[in-house]
């Protein structure tokens, strides 16, 4: 939960945000590119939440498998939810919504590590 | 996309509760819903006599954001009210549970979505109320 995969899904939807929170500030509707993008970051969570699963049945279950379980529920699906109301609202707000789940999910991701950094032995 | 009409790019000042920044609003009220209900559920299941009081009032907060994001998203005048009277709720709630968590330490040992302004959560449940209820606002119903 803690390599290179984490910080590259951080770093990139960090920069996405930045880029498409830009966009809804110069009163851009989502383009295909926006919505790609935002779908390229999707696939790379949904690597790092397959790769915390596989990891679930290995030596380092996190204890709270539970909230573990929840939050990679929940950021999994983040990125296509997103995705989804943006593509019904195809105006500056689009790009907006795309935006802010860009910004929680570096925290989702976060909350994980947390979660994932207490084991049972 | 399949040809679809050129977007508009500027909003009809009649368009719907649930449209434009409405549509932003639910995204985010629906990921408040999803994220206290869930703590609530977990705080209640697993040590609910810690604090009661706390979880109780998580479980609240849970059910608050979860109606608001049910009012916005049906709109019309219906969702209106719904999301009116839940978005008053949520205002007061953060504003209350907030001076109580700074106040009365002792009954919040455990953090709810709401203590301390919600700053645990970058402050955004003492924001949201405000843009909610603004937006409300704007939509109110004119003769």
């Amino acid at each position: 939960m803690n390599g290179p995969l984490s910080v590259a899904t951080i770093v990139v939807a960090l920069v996405l945000a930045a880029w498409l929170l830009l966009r809804a500030a110069l009163n851009r509707a989502p383009s295909r590119f926006d919505l790609l993008a935002t779908a390229v970051l999707g696939a790379l969570v949904a690597v790092l939440v397959l790769v915390a699963v596989v990891g679930l049945f290995g030596d380092h279950r996190p204890s709270d498998t539970a909230t573990f379980g929840g939050y990679l529920i929940t950021t999994i699906a983040f990125a296509p939810v997103a995705i989804y109301l943006a593509r019904m609202e195809p105006t500056r707000w689009g790009n907006l919504i795309l935006g802010v789940a860009c910004l929680v999910l570096p925290v989702l991701v976060l909350r994980l590590q947390q979660i994932a950094s207490v084991t049972v032995a | 996309m399949p040809d679809s009409p050129a977007p508009a790019r500027t909003r009809p000042a009649d368009a719907a509760l649930n449209t434009g920044l409405g549509r932003v609003l639910l995204f985010v009220y629906g990921v408040f819903a999803l994220s206290a209900s869930a703590r609530a559920l977990v705080q209640i299941a697993t040590h609910f006599s810690e604090a009661r009081l706390a979880y109780l009032l998580s479980a609240v907060a849970g059910l608050v954001y979860i109606s608001a994001t049910i009012g916005l998203a049906i709109g019309g005048e219906r969702g209106r009210l719904i999301a009116l009277v839940s978005c008053s709720i949520e205002l007061l709630g953060v504003l209350i549970v907030g001076t109580l968590s700074i106040a009365d330490a002792v009954a919040f040992p455990d953090d709810t979505v709401w203590s301390h302004y919600g700053s645990g959560y970058g402050y955004v449940p003492l924001v949201l109320p405000f843009i909610g209820l603004w937006w409300i606002y704007r939509h109110r119903p004119r003769n």
